[in-house]
C-alpha cells in the first residue's frame, strides 16, 4: 500500500514540476508589470528544443540549456514588440502562443516517433536511502532539485535584494521607477527573458522528462494553466509551489481514478485540471479587493518614456 | 549621436496609416515566409505561389475560400465587439465546439427526420449552445470577478474534451465500424449550398449579414456606442451610467452565439457529421481575423478572405510540396506580430531628431 503512495506522490511531483517553472518565472515577468500570455508557445517551443538538442547532442544538460535558450529568444521577441514597440500586450502574448504552437510542430514534423533516453532520478547520496522519505525527496530528476531551488531563489530575489525591490518598484509604477532614475524597459526586458527560458525549460521537462517523446501541442495547456497559477499564487512564489502541487495532484488523480477501473470515460477525467483551474480562478477573485491589492499596480500598461498615452 | 528616431505620442487621426500597417505587415509576412521556406529547403517562389496563387486560381478555389472564411468571419465580428469592449474573450473556439454539439444532438436524435423544421431547430440550438459556453465567463467575470481570459480558454479544452467523449461514446454511429464518429447528418440539416459543384453553402450569407449587422449595431445603436465607450474610456462608461456587467454580457453572448452558429455550419454544412476534430483552429485564427481587419467589420470580411488563404495554402503546400500543415499557424502568427509591431505606426509618430536627447528623456 505504501508502496503505491509513493508511487503516485513520485508522479505529483513530476506532473508538478513544469507548472512549477513555467509559473514562477512569469511571476516575476508580471511583478515587473508585465502580462505575457505567450507560456504556452514559449514552453511547447522548449519542449521541441529541449527534445531537438538532446536528440542530435546526445547530452541532456544541452537539451535543458537549448530549451532555455530557445524559451529566451522566443521571449525576446514579445518584449521587442511590447516594450520597444509598445504593442498590446494581451494581444502580442497571444501571437507568440499562437506563433510557437505552429513553429513547434514545424519544426518537430521529423522528430515525431523518435525515442528518447529521458532524464533518469539522481538519488542523493546518504539521503535516498531512508525509507518511505528517501525514495519521496531524495530521488528525482535534477530538473525537479532545480525547479524546488528556483522557488527559494525567485523568493529570495523578489523580497531580500535590492535588484527585487526594484523590479516590483517598476512593476507597481513604472512612471516613479522612471523618475527614479531606474531603466524600466531594461528591466522588463530582463524579466521578460527570464519568464521565457523558465517557460523553455517547463517544455523541456515534458518532452525530456515526464513523457520523454515529441508530439504536436503536447504541453495541452499547461502554459495557461501556469498563468492561472500566478493569480491563484496572489504573485507569492511559495504559493505557486503549493498551487503547482495541488494542479499536480488533480492530474494525477485522474489518471488514478482510471486506473481504479472505476467507470468513467478518460475524456471526460481529462477535463479535470482544466476545470479546477476555473474553479481556483472563482474562489480567488471573489474577492476583487485582495486580487488588485497584491496584483502589480502597472500590470498590463504601456509603458512610454516621454509620458503616459 | 542617435542613430534611431523617437517615438511620440500621435495626438489626431492616424489617417491612411490605419490601411498602410496593414500593407506594411503583409509585405513582411511575406518576406519571412520566404526566408521560412528557404530554411526549410524549398524554393520560395514555388512555395508562395502554391500557398497564396493556387488557392484562388479557380472557380473551386475561390468558393473554398468562402467555406473557410465563413466560420473565421463568424467568430472575428463576435470578438472584434468583445475587444473593443475590452471584454478578452479568446474561448470562440470551444463555443463553436459547443454550438457544433448542441446542433448535432438534433440531428443525431432525429437522423432519420425528413422535417423542414430540423435545419431551423439546429441554427437556433447552434447559437444557443455557444450563447451557454460564452456565458459562462460572463457569469464567471461579473459575479465573480475571474479573470476571462483564462476561463474562457480553459473552457476551450473542456470543449474538445466533450466533443471526444461524444464521438468515442455515446455519439458514436452503431454502425460505423468503432470509428469515433457520429451517425451521418440527415439530409433535412444539411445547409443548402448556393453555387451548384462547390461546397459553399448558405452559412457564407449568415457571416456577410454578421458583418452588416456588427457595421450598424456599432455605428448607428446605443449598444454598439456603449461597447465603444466602455472600452476606449471606461471611466466615461462609468460617468455615463453605462453598466460595465452589462456590456461584458452583450459582447460575451454576441460572440459566443456567433461563434456557434458558425460551429453548427460547419458540422452541418461541410462536414455533414460529427467527427474529432470539427475546426482546425478557426476559433483561434479569428483573433487574428479580428485584429487584421482593425476590429472593423468591413475590414474583418477582408481579414477574414485572407486567413481562409492561409488555411487553403496550408492544405496545398501539404498536399503538393510534403510540407507540415503547421506552416500555416506559423504564417498566421507572424502575420499577427507583424500586425501588432506595426501597430506603432498608428499610436506613435516617428520623430528624427539631431543631437543631443532633449531633457526629460533621460532613458532610451
Amino acid at each position: 500500500m505504501t508502496d503505491v503512495l509513493i508511487a503516485m506522490l513520485i508522479t505529483i511531483v513530476s506532473a508538478a514540476t513544469p507548472l512549477l517553472f513555467a509559473a514562477l518565472g512569469e511571476l516575476v515577468v508580471e511583478k515587473s508589470g508585465v502580462l505575457n500570455l505567450g507560456v504556452e508557445g514559449m514552453m511547447v517551443m522548449g519542449a521541441i528544443a529541449g527534445f531537438a538538442a538532446t536528440t542530435h547532442s546526445g547530452s541532456l544538460a544541452l537539451g535543458v540549456a537549448g530549451a532555455a535558450f530557445i524559451g529566451a529568444l522566443m521571449a525576446s521577441v514579445f518584449a521587442f514588440l511590447v516594450l520597444v514597440l509598445m504593442a498590446n500586450q494581451v494581444a502580442s502574448g497571444l501571437a507568440l502562443t499562437l506563433f510557437g504552437i505552429g513553429l513547434s510542430a514545424l519544426v518537430g514534423s521529423s522528430f515525431v516517433g523518435t525515442p528518447l533516453d529521458g532524464l533518469d532520478p539522481v538519488a542523493i547520496p546518504g539521503l535516498s536511502g531512508l525509507p518511505v522519505i528517501g525514495r519521496l525527496l531524495f530521488n528525482h530528476d535534477v530538473l525537479v532539485y532545480l525547479s524546488l531551488g528556483m522557488v527559494l531563489a525567485v523568493w529570495w530575489f523578489l523580497n531580500r535584494t535590492r535588484a527585487g525591490l526594484i523590479l516590483r518598484a517598476v512593476g507597481e509604477s513604472h512612471d516613479s521607477a522612471h523618475a527614479l532614475g531606474y531603466p524600466v524597459v531594461w528591466i522588463r526586458f530582463a524579466a521578460i527573458l527570464f519568464g521565457g527560458a523558465m517557460a523553455g525549460i517547463a517544455g523541456a521537462y515534458l518532452s525530456m522528462a515526464y513523457t520523454p517523446m515529441w508530439s504536436e501541442n503536447m504541453s495541452a495547456g499547461r502554459g495557461w494553466i501556469a498563468l492561472a497559477l500566478v493569480v491563484f499564487a496572489t504573485w507569492r512564489p511559495l504559493r505557486v509551489l503549493v498551487g503547482a502541487y495541488l494542479f499536480g495532484g488533480v492530474t494525477i488523480a485522474q489518471l488514478h481514478i482510471q486506473g481504479a477501473g472505476i467507470d468513467v470515460s478518460s475524456q471526460l477525467l481529462s477535463m479535470l485540471p482544466y476545470l479546477a483551474t476555473i474553479v481556483v480562478l472563482v474562489i480567488i477573485s471573489r474577492d476583487g479587493a485582495r486580487v488588485r491589492l497584491n496584483a502589480p499596480a502597472s500590470l498590463g500598461r504601456i509603458f512610454h518614456s516621454s509620458g503616459s498615452k | 549621436m542617435r542613430i534611431l528616431p523617437e517615438l511620440e505620442p500621435r495626438t489626431g487621426d492616424p489617417g491612411h496609416w490605419r490601411f498602410t500597417t496593414v500593407l506594411v505587415a503583409l509585405a513582411l509576412t511575406i518576406i519571412a515566409g520566404c526566408i521560412m521556406f528557404s530554411l526549410l529547403g524549398h524554393a520560395p517562389l514555388k512555395a508562395l505561389h502554391v500557398f497564396f496563387i493556387k488557392p484562388v486560381s479557380s472557380f473551386n478555389g475561390l468558393a473554398e475560400l468562402g467555406v473557410k472564411a465563413t466560420p473565421l468571419v463568424l467568430c472575428a465580428i463576435g470578438l472584434a465587439l468583445c475587444f473593443r469592449a475590452n471584454v478578452w474573450n479568446i474561448g470562440a473556439e470551444g463555443q463553436l465546439t459547443l454550438g457544433a454539439l448542441a446542433a448535432s444532438w438534433f440531428a443525431i436524435t432525429w437522423y432519420e427526420s425528413e422535417s423542414l423544421m430540423l435545419l431551423p431547430v439546429m441554427i437556433v440550438a447552434g447559437v444557443v449552445g455557444g450563447m451557454f459556453w460564452a456565458g459562462i465567463p460572463a457569469l464567471l467575470k461579473t459575479r465573480f470577478n475571474a479573470n476571462e481570459i483564462l476561463t474562457s480558454l480553459m473552457l476551450v479544452y473542456v470543449a474538445q474534451l466533450l466533443l471526444a467523449y461524444l464521438v468515442h461514446g455515446p455519439w458514436k454511429d452503431p454502425d460505423g465500424f468503432s470509428f469515433p464518429e457520429s451517425r451521418l447528418f440527415p439530409d433535412a440539416s444539411a445547409v443548402p449550398r448556393i453555387l451548384p459543384g462547390t461546397r459553399l453553402h448558405a452559412g457564407a450569407l449568415f457571416a456577410l449579414a454578421s458583418v452588416a449587422a456588427a457595421w450598424l449595431m456599432l455605428g448607428k445603436s446605443l449598444p454598439g456606442y456603449r461597447i465603444r465607450v466602455t472600452g476606449s474610456a471606461p471611466s466615461a462608461a462609468r460617468y455615463a451610467g453605462f453598466s460595465a456587467n452589462a456590456v461584458v454580457w452583450l459582447v460575451l453572448l454576441i460572440s459566443g452565439g456567433l461563434a456557434g452558429l458558425a460551429g453548427m455550419l460547419e458540422v452541418a454544412g461541410p462536414i455533414g457529421q460529427l467527427v474529432p476534430t470539427i475546426s482546425p483552429g478557426y476559433g483561434f485564427s479569428a483573433i487574428i481575423v479580428a485584429f487584421l481587419g482593425r476590429l472593423h467589420p468591413v475590414g474583418i470580411l477582408f481579414a477574414g478572405l485572407a486567413l481562409a488563404l492561409s488555411f487553403i495554402g496550408g492544405e496545398l503546400l501539404q498536399i503538393e510540396m510534403g510540407l507540415p500543415l503547421a506552416v500555416t499557424l506559423v504564417f498566421q502568427g507572424m502575420l499577427l506580430f507583424f500586425l501588432l509591431g506595426s501597430d506603432v505606426l498608428l499610436n506613435y509618430r516617428l520623430v528624427w531628431r539631431k543631437g543631443a536627447t532633449p531633457a526629460g528623456s533621460a532613458h532610451d
